[in-house]
Formats: C-alpha cells, sequence, structure tokens
C-alpha cells in the first residue's frame, strides 16, 4: 500500500537541545496512526516538521508526496489539520466557516455548495447552518471543526489531541467520523493522552525523550511489552524518560 | 464538619437574546479533610463554580459557603483561608520561581520558611530551578509552581482547576500521588476534571454535565447504581461488530471502550443470546464476558437519561 508519510532520521535540534532524534516511520493511505508521547517528548515538534511549519535539522521526510524541506506549500494546501484549540472562527457562522475554508483552499463556488450541503446534512446542522459557531455546544463545535479540516478533501489530517476535555458520548461521535474519514481513504494522524483512544488506532508509536521507542499495532505493543492495556504500555515506556516535563 | 456547602447555585452569561445557564441549581456538600471531585467536559459549569466558591465570580441565585463563610457577603474573608489553583497558568511569568512563591507568601501575611514543611515535597523538585523565571517552565513545572503558590499560605481549602488537563499519564499519575499527600495534612481538595478514570481516586465525586449535576457519591457507590448487566465484546473486526451489536434487540446501548465494545443488556437477555448473535454475523475470535463497569459507563449512562 501506498505510504502517504515517510520519514526517515527525522531531527530537529535547537542549539543544544535534540527535540526529534533520528526518527524513522512510515503511515499508510487511508490508516489511523496513533502518535503518543509524553509531555515534552517531541510529539509537537515532529508534527510541526511534518505539517510543513518547522524546518528539519537534518533527516528526510515526505507527506503526501511533497518534500518537508522544499515544498512545505504543497504539503499545506494537501494536509488538513486540528488541534485541541478550535480551528473555526468563533464569530462567522457555521456556514461561513466552511465558505471561507474552502476558499483559502482554491475550492470552486459549485463545490463548496456542494460539500456545505454534505456536512450539515451530515451532522445534523441543518437549522444551525445560519448559526454564531460560538453559540453551538462544544461537542458540536468539535465534530464541526473536524469535518472544515478536511473539506477540502486532504489525503492526510493531523489531529491534535483532537478530543481533549470532551464529553464521553460525544467523544466517541468523534471517533466515528475519524473511522469514516479513513474508510474513505484520509490518512489519519492523531495525538491523544486518552490511552483508550490508542486502542482505536491501526498503528500507535510511542516518543519518549525525542526517540520513537516502540511502534506497532495496539496488540503487538501489548504483547511486546507484556502488558493488559495501552495504558500501561505506556506507563512502562514513558516512565524511562529522563526530560519528560517535569 | 462541613466545609464547602452549595445549594441551588445558578449562574447565566450571555445577554436576554443569548443566555446561556451555566449552572443550573448545583447543590453539594463537601466534609471537612475530603477529597471531593468534581467530574466533567468543558463546559459542564465546573469553572464557574470554582469561581463562585473562591469569591471571584458572583452567583446569580443560590447560596454557597465556604469554611462557614458566605461566599458573597463574607468574599475578605474566605480569601484569607482558600487555595485555588486555576486551569489557566495564572502567576507572574516574570518573576523567577522563588520570587513568585515568596510574593504569594507575602500578600497572605506568611512567610516561605513558616509553611516550607506542607510544601517541601513538591517544592523541592522545582528548587533547583528557583532563579528561572516563571514563563520559561515546562508544563510540570509551572503546574507544580503553581500548587506550591496555592499553599504556601497553608489554605485550609485548595480548590484545583482542572490541574491535569494536556497532561500525560505518567504526570497524572504523580500529581494524584502529590493530592493524596495533601490530604493527609487534612486540607479538605476540591478537584474538578474531565478524565473519567480520575474519579476513583476521590473521596467522593460529583458527576456534571451542563451545568447540572448527575450523580454524587463515592466512586464505589455510583458504580453500583448502574443497574443493568455490563458486557464487554470483541471479535476480529472491532468495526463491524460495534455496527452489528447497535442491531441487537437486547442492547439498550453499544459504544467502543478501548480494545473492547461495551454492551449494556436490556433486562430479560443472556449473554448466551448475545454471543449467538454476533456469530449469527460471522464474527471470528469472538471473546464476550461479564465486566464491572468503570464511572466512564455510569456517566454514559446517566447522560443519556438526562
Amino acid at each position: 500500500m501506498e505510504n502517504v508519510i515517510i520519514a526517515e532520521n527525522l531531527t530537529k535540534r535547537f542549539e543544544h537541545f535534540t527535540a526529534v532524534d533520528a526518527i524513522s516511520f512510515e503511515v499508510k493511505k487511508g490508516e489511523i496512526f496513533g502518535f503518543l508521547g509524553a509531555n515534552g517528548a517531541g510529539k509537537t515538534t515532529a508534527m510541526r516538521m511534518l505539517c510543513g511549519l518547522s524546518m528539519p535539522s537534518s533527516g528526510k521526510a515526505s507527506v503526501a508526496g511533497f518534500d518537508v524541506y522544499r515544498q512545505t506549500e504543497d504539503i499545506k494546501r494537501n494536509i488538513g489539520y486540528m488541534s485541541q484549540k478550535f480551528s473555526l472562527y468563533e464569530d462567522l457562522t457555521v456556514k461561513e466557516n466552511m465558505q471561507f475554508y474552502g476558499g483559502i483552499y482554491g475550492k470552486s463556488d459549485s463545490f463548496i455548495k456542494e460539500k456545505t450541503e454534505f456536512v450539515l446534512n451530515k451532522l445534523h446542522l441543518e437549522n444551525e447552518a445560519k448559526k454564531l459557531v460560538k453559540s453551538l455546544p462544544l461537542g458540536w463545535k468539535q465534530k464541526l471543526a473536524f469535518s472544515v479540516a478536511i473539506f477540502h478533501e486532504p489525503s492526510i489530517v493531523f489531529l491534535d489531541e483532537p478530543t481533549g476535555g470532551v464529553d464521553p458520548v460525544t467523544r466517541r461521535e468523534f471517533w466515528n467520523l475519524i473511522y469514516e474519514a479513513a474508510e474513505q481513504g484520509i490518512t489519519i494522524f492523531v495525538t491523544t493522552h486518552y490511552m483508550d483512544e490508542a486502542e482505536y488506532c491501526n498503528r500507535v508509536s510511542i516518543m519518549v525523550d525525542g526517540k520513537i521507542e516502540a511502534l506497532d499495532s495496539p496488540g503487538g505493543l501489548k504483547q511486546t511489552f507484556s502488558a493488559q492495556s495501552m495504558d500501561d504500555v505506556f506507563l512502562k515506556l514513558a516512565r524511562k524518560a529522563e526530560r519528560s516535563d517535569n | 464538619m462541613k466545609t464547602v456547602i452549595a445549594e441551588n447555585i445558578v449562574k447565566k452569561y450571555g445577554d436576554k437574546k443569548a443566555e446561556i445557564e451555566a449552572l443550573k441549581k448545583v447543590s453539594f456538600d463537601v466534609e471537612q479533610g475530603e477529597l471531593f471531585g468534581i467530574i466533567g467536559p468543558d463546559g459542564a459549569g465546573k469553572t464557574s463554580l470554582f469561581r463562585i466558591l473562591t469569591t471571584l465570580l458572583l452567583p446569580d441565585g443560590g447560596v454557597a459557603s465556604v469554611d462557614g463563610f458566605d461566599v458573597v457577603k463574607d468574599f475578605k474573608s474566605i480569601r484569607q483561608r482558600v487555595g485555588y489553583m486555576p486551569g489557566r497558568f495564572s502567576l507572574y511569568q516574570d518573576l523567577t520561581v522563588a520570587e513568585n512563591l515568596a510574593f504569594f507568601a507575602t500578600i497572605f501575611n506568611t512567610s516561605i520558611n513558616e509553611n516550607y514543611d506542607l510544601i517541601k515535597d513538591i517544592y523541592s523538585q522545582i528548587e533547583p530551578f528557583k532563579d528561572r523565571r516563571a514563563g520559561k517552565l515546562s508544563g510540570g513545572m509551572k503546574q507544580k509552581l503553581a500548587l506550591s503558590c496555592a499553599l504556601i499560605h497553608r489554605p485550609s481549602v485548595l480548590f484545583l482547576d482542572e490541574p491535569t488537563t494536556g497532561v500525560d499519564a505518567v504526570s497524572r499519575k504523580e500529581f494524584w500521588d502529590m493530592l493524596k499527600d495533601l490530604k493527609r495534612e487534612g486540607i479538605t481538595i476540591l478537584v474538578s476534571t474531565p478524565y473519567m478514570d480520575e474519579a476513583s481516586l476521590c473521596d467522593r465525586v460529583a458527576l456534571i454535565q451542563t451545568g447540572e449535576i448527575l450523580s454524587i457519591d463515592t466512586p464505589a457507590g455510583i458504580v453500583a447504581n448502574f443497574r443493568n448487566q455490563l458486557l464487554s465484546a470483541r471479535s476480529a473486526n472491532m468495526l463491524s461488530l460495534l455496527k452489528d451489536l447497535k442491531q441487537f434487540d437486547g442492547a439498550e446501548d453499544v459504544y467502543a471502550f478501548g480494545e473492547y465494545h461495551h454492551l449494556v443488556l436490556k433486562e430479560g437477555f443472556s449473554i448466551a443470546q448475545v454471543e449467538a448473535f454476533i456469530l449469527s454475523k460471522n464474527h471470528t475470535q469472538m471473546d464476550v464476558k461479564t465486566v464491572t463497569p468503570v464511572i466512564e459507563d455510569c456517566f454514559i449512562s446517566l447522560m443519556k437519561a438526562s
């Protein structure tokens, strides 16, 4: 299967500090890839390089077929991104947010119109289309933010702790959206602090002190580390960290 | 003795056109020395509640007292005796670690030496960095400094608003260990969190959702109130298993739960019927068993019932 992300010895140094230390991995098309690590392990820095927002110090990487050194603008056009802090404009309506994002990604008016209807329908937000985003309940915002992040049909979407603070029912509805997107061939690259969500990923990598210490399916990781749950796997690995955020 | 009493607390935001009721007649009380958890997602009203109890926000209805003092009339007395750690880092970024701590000690008319024994275990971990500016600390160190500053005047009640949000699993465990030590010092602790699994670390918890308390009890009591039989199920294809189980007549509710799915069984149905149903859908490597619910199961069930 096609690899949508390829990283080889990808490294980022800040003066004397190596935030990301020669990480290598591949992510396949349509895969749900969990990117875990303790605070300070280097996840955000790695993600910023893959999104074309930060120049690597050394190593190689390509995202959606584009090089992270030379083709950062192409990367940005071909990925979606959503973080815990909403990527939505609170003072725009639901519909305006979609029009705005469709517009900056250069989509045609007919594409935007059709897709907007599709998303409103799917999220059952038809009656909220003209409401300001700030008036929506949090769970709806989160689902809308995800739909907006994949509005332009990117080949990969980066989700940075997308479900932080969300109620347990909405959290599961959110994961249904992730599964659907993956079934349509969108690759999902997701970070989370919820260890049960690590179980929903096809494969999971765990970063410790800037390095990828483990990478496998959740089942494979539990076997390797003789652990009962992903929580145990994570604790076993992350406890070894020397530069944990503490 | 009850250290915190809240009766029918109401808080509203916005104007008449777009009014949001953040707290809808919330009532609960906390015993002296108790570690009390307020568990709920973002938007549940946790921060509004803490700000009212720490006298930083006026309620629109109801009464509340802390240590016997009224949160509206006696706000000055309350401020002397509570420690408050807001969800957002609120110390002085341009002061050093030691300066921040000395500052908070001074405004409470005490000194670091006077209460050092209380913060020693926490503060000693960041003391090697005492000349570093607070803004330059890592997240975990900021959290320890904020907790030290909230404790330096030896408060009788400590309010911690989402201290573990966005914190990784290892640091979360460490933080809860620190709370257990503080509880031993006799300090009453109110802590809010969106992480359901942290409920089991509290003496009692209030589960809260969109401004309403769903249940208040000990963690064991909340679990004991879960009436239905709960099953966990897995097979080789988890996604199709979830879709299939939703069609099962005996399923009150079905949802993903880590490596298993959880199925809340309706009365009159048996585990054998569930297994027969799964096999009829051609699943392989089936594994179905009865499990004890955890707080998250209870929260989901209470949310759907309300």
